[in-house]
């Protein structure tokens, strides 16, 4: 074989870097450490799904981090100025969220553009409509939130099981089964590896762009609701810069940024590592929080690095021999 | 016939198809017609239009006139999924397939077998082994494709169309890597497909297999129909008359003239050169003026051979030498400062740069080996590109052209014409002549003559026997990664080849009696 899988790299990272952080401060290797730490990653777990799809498609997602930022808003004022039901803003957001990035894949494959360009322009274009809503936090009072915010199962050992934790860990097994298992799931594979070629055999290139993007819009609504579940309000700049975690996590977690190459739990792996990052920054008390963005661009190039070196293994012509049947 | 289809009725009928790419007319008034149960060949020089017109029949491109109709209805399929499930499966000339998917999902993609929404992983392996194992092959379905070879490649996608068991089979050169045996196995599975009343569409250069196959031929020129002939009553010289529309120059398979030349010094030597699980350790010789052939299965070591020679893989034994002097060839950058040249078997991915243009294509590996700061002028590009589109006859003769957009057999002439630029002193051919058409043919084996008569030292791997018998001086046989036999002068024809090449199976067969 070609050495380890990547997953399996990334993998290894985590727990070596679980273990390092143990040994400092004995506390962090408690379920509730882990709790929160799924908590405060929930958002960022849930996109960065919709990213790998993306990506291994051989797309990108710039504006995920803006309908976040426009989800909340919108949430918030529909609920607490229009007082509509809270469950009937959340569809409405997702319908429209779902609809936003349908458009942005239609726009890709018809007219043929790159997608960085694409969803760059939808990028400014959510963060200006969430301004244009609002430029002040909303405070979102609504029963369901307390509610919501409230309900945990407990873990052996103190932690907490917050339920935005359940949705994002429901998202990224669903999201893996989706990757894996279906036909959907191989065309994305099919894409990334080739779209011209994908399409000369029979898949059905245009209509899987749009639900790719569509796919990863609606997961960015879904995690505007979680943020807004998390803060408890609607802010026109939350979640700047989100959609560049996602694609750090995505990486880190061995998903070729090229396409065609990748998984969902890697991503999922990828996302634990930077919370890891954060929580060992919180737990020492000294340094600043910027130090994770640090630490997450050293772990992104060694990661890339890492990926360059498989590439050029593997474009070596290893060719199998093949056996002929009797 | 007893599966109730007349079988003259026609099941597709192109009638007055019309494509231009701007100003190129690729196609003009074509008619074509395929009737049930029969394998059709389309024929045509290098840019014909026999690739572009399969790909308007299929909807890739839009067609600007005519209609085509699918029994007897009307079909305008807009992609190559709608042409699929209107009943028309292809295998494009240039579909290598996905390589990152595993060969059971490029077999079945898009049609895995599934049960509440979840592909069913096991049993799409099944079927993927089984239906490859109608061609000969054993192999993991679930590695990735990538991980196996140019032909298992093509085999799996002709694989994956005969499976999809459509009405109207298209293969456009799907034979171009394929060795005997292969062949073989595919036209058997094409004869008992157009037996079940499939309409089968054959397009390939080597007449050999034309004649062998099909029932009716249709050729094209410059994009016109010229005919549509039954092969029974259509003499072999008459067909390539309809191609080229001339007489092609008559190309002596006489090979006396080659062996009676004067041996000269040696230009590269090899001695017990090899690499572990790769190749054999094997002592090779090449002299200027000559023409050495490897011939070989697919898979014997040809490859591997052209490419420890070339530096493109590196030998963990063994002393090379070049004009006497020892050197050490670690990578092709060290094959291109001794002089090397090295025209791979894989053009799409090893080769062509389909983004630039005819004439930067040809220029690139002669200011790879002068150096970035020593760049050639415009003027001496211009020239370069000239003289070789005129010396290979690449069409349309038009150097600031992309690569991209030219046929595929004139992609290969300009991958041709990169390395002869460089004026190496070894040039190694990997299939030189494969997806060209018979004119420029004769035209690349006169050229091997000439520049071999120039000094050049000359490798070339074939599968065509015929062919490596007509230039080479000497052929090394190889078999199972290791070369098994050396042919030189009256020795060297083609019952000689095979039964080097077939000594090892006897000898298995033998093994297996006792
Ligand atoms: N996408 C394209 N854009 C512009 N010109 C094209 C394109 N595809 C093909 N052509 C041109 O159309 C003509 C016919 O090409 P086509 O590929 O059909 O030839 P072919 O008969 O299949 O040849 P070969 O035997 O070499 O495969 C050529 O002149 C080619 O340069
Ligand atoms: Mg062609």
């Amino acid at each position: 074989m070609k050495g380890l899988p990547p997953v399996l790299i990334t993998a290894i990272v985590l727990v070596l870097g679980f273990a390092a952080c143990a040994v400092q401060f004995p506390n962090i290797a408690s379920t509730r450490v882990v709790g929160n730490l799924l908590t405060d990653n929930a958002f960022l777990g849930i996109v960065a799904v919709g990213m790998t799809f993306v990506i291994i498609s051989g797309g990108i997602d710039l504006s995920v981090g803006s309908v976040i930022g426009f989800t909340t808003v919108f949430v918030a004022l529909v609920i607490e100025r229009w007082g509509v039901p809270p469950l009937a803003a959340f569809l409405a957001i997702l319908v429209l969220s779902a609809a936003f990035g349908a458009a942005m894949g239609a726009v890709i494959h018809v007219f043929d553009l790159p997608p960085f360009i694409v969803t760059l322009a939808g990028m400014f274009l959510a963060r200006g409509a969430s301004f244009l809503l609002s430029t002040e936090s909303v405070p979102i009072t609504a029963p369901i939130y307390s509610t919501v915010s409230d309900f945990a199962l407990r873990m052996p050992g103190g932690g907490r099981l917050t339920a935005i934790a359940i949705i994002m860990l429901v998202i990224v097994i669903g999201g893996a089964l989706l990757l894996h298992l279906t036909r959907f799931g191989a065309n994305v594979y099919a894409l990334g590896g080739s779209r011209t070629t994908a399409s000369l055999m029979g898949v059905a290139v245009g209509k899987m762009t749009i639900k790719i993007y569509m796919l990863s819009s609606l997961l960015a609504g879904i995690a505007g609701i979680v943020f807004s579940f998390y803060t408890s309000a609607g802010y026109s700049l939350s979640a700047v810069g989100v959609e560049l975690d996602s694609i750090a996590a995505v990486v880190i977690g061995g998903t070729l940024l090229t396409g065609g190459q990748g998984s969902v739990i890697g991503t999922f792996l990828g996302v634990l590592i930077q919370g890891m990052i954060q929580t060992y920054i919180n737990f020492d008390g000294t340094l600043s929080s910027w130090w994770t963005k640090i630490a997450t661009g050293v772990l992104l190039f060694a990661f890339i690095a890492l990926q360059q070196g498989l590439v050029a293994l593997a474009r070596r012509p290893v060719t199998k021999s093949a056996g002929v049947a009797s | 016939m007893g599966n109730g289809l007349d079988p003259a009725s026609p099941l597709l009928e192109v009638r007055g198809i019309s494509k231009s790419f701007g100003a190129v007319r690729a196609l003009q008034d074509v008619d074509f017609t395929l009737r049930a149960g029969e394998i059709h060949a389309l024929l045509g020089e290098n840019g014909a239009g026999k690739s572009t017109l399969i790909k308007v029949v299929t909807g890739v491109f839009p067609r600007d006139a005519g209609i085509v109709r699918l029994g007897g209805e009307d079909v305008a399929p807009r992609s190559a999924k709608a042409a699929l499930s209107a009943g028309i499966a292809t295998v494009y000339q240039e579909v290598n397939l996905l390589p990152n998917l595993s060969v059971a999902q490029n077999l079945f993609l898009d049609r895995q077998p599934m049960r509440f929404g979840i592909v069913r992983e096991g049993e799409m392996r099944r079927r993927a082994k089984a239906l490859l194992a109608d061609f000969g092959l054993d192999i993991d379905v679930a590695a990735p494709l990538g991980d196996y070879s140019v032909a298992i490649q093509h085999v799996t996608a002709i694989a994956r169309a005969v499976d999809l068991s459509a009405r109207v089979l298209i293969l456009d050169e799907p034979t171009a890597s394929l060795d005997r045996h292969e062949v073989e196995i595919l036209f058997r599975i094409m004869r008992q497909l157009a037996k079940r009343g499939i309409g089968i569409v054959f397009v390939s250069h080597f007449l050999d297999q034309v004649y062998e196959i099909s029932d009716r031929i249709t050729v094209l020129r410059n994009g016109r129909l010229v005919g549509e002939r039954e092969i029974a009553s259509l003499p072999r010289i008459e067909l390539i008359r309809m191609m080229l529309g001339r007489e092609l120059a008559e190309t002596t398979s006489a090979r006396a003239a080659a062996s009676e030349r004067p041996p000269r010094e040696v230009c590269a030597s090899f001695e017990n050169y090899g690499k572990a699980s790769y190749v054999a350790p094997f002592n090779l010789e090449l002299r200027h003026g000559e023409v050495v052939g490897l011939a070989g299965l697919l898979g014997s070591g040809r490859t591997e051979t052209a490419r420890l020679v070339f530096g493109a893989e590196r030998a963990d034994r063994g002393q090379a030498k070049v004009e006497g002097a020892a050197v050490r060839l670690q990578s092709p950058r060290d094959g291109v400062r001794h002089g090397f040249g090295y025209c791979p078997e894989e053009r799409k991915t090893d080769g062509i740069v389909a983004e630039l243009t005819v004439r930067e294509n040809i220029v690139l590996a002669l200011q790879a080996k002068r150096g970035l700061h020593r760049p050639l002028s415009r003027r001496e590009q211009d020239e370069i590109g000239r003289r070789y589109i005129r010396m290979l006859d690449i069409r349309p003769p038009d150097p600031e052209r992309p690569v991209g957009l030219l046929s595929g057999g004139n992609q290969q002439k300009v991958l041709l014409a990169r390395w002869l630029a460089t004026s190496p002193r070894l040039l190694v051919l990997d299939e030189p002549t494969r997806g060209i058409d018979v004119g420029a043919h004769a035209e690349i084996i006169r050229l091997i003559r000439e520049l071999c008569d120039d000094g050049l030292s000359l490798l070339v791997i074939s599968s065509e026997l015929d062919e490596i018998v007509t230039y080479s001086d000497r052929v090394v046989v190889l078999r199972d990664r290791a070369h098994v036999e050396e042919l030189a002068g009256e020795a060297i024809d083609v019952g000689n080849i095979l039964a080097a090449i077939a000594a090892d199976s006897v000898a298995v067969a033998l093994e297996a009696h006792t």
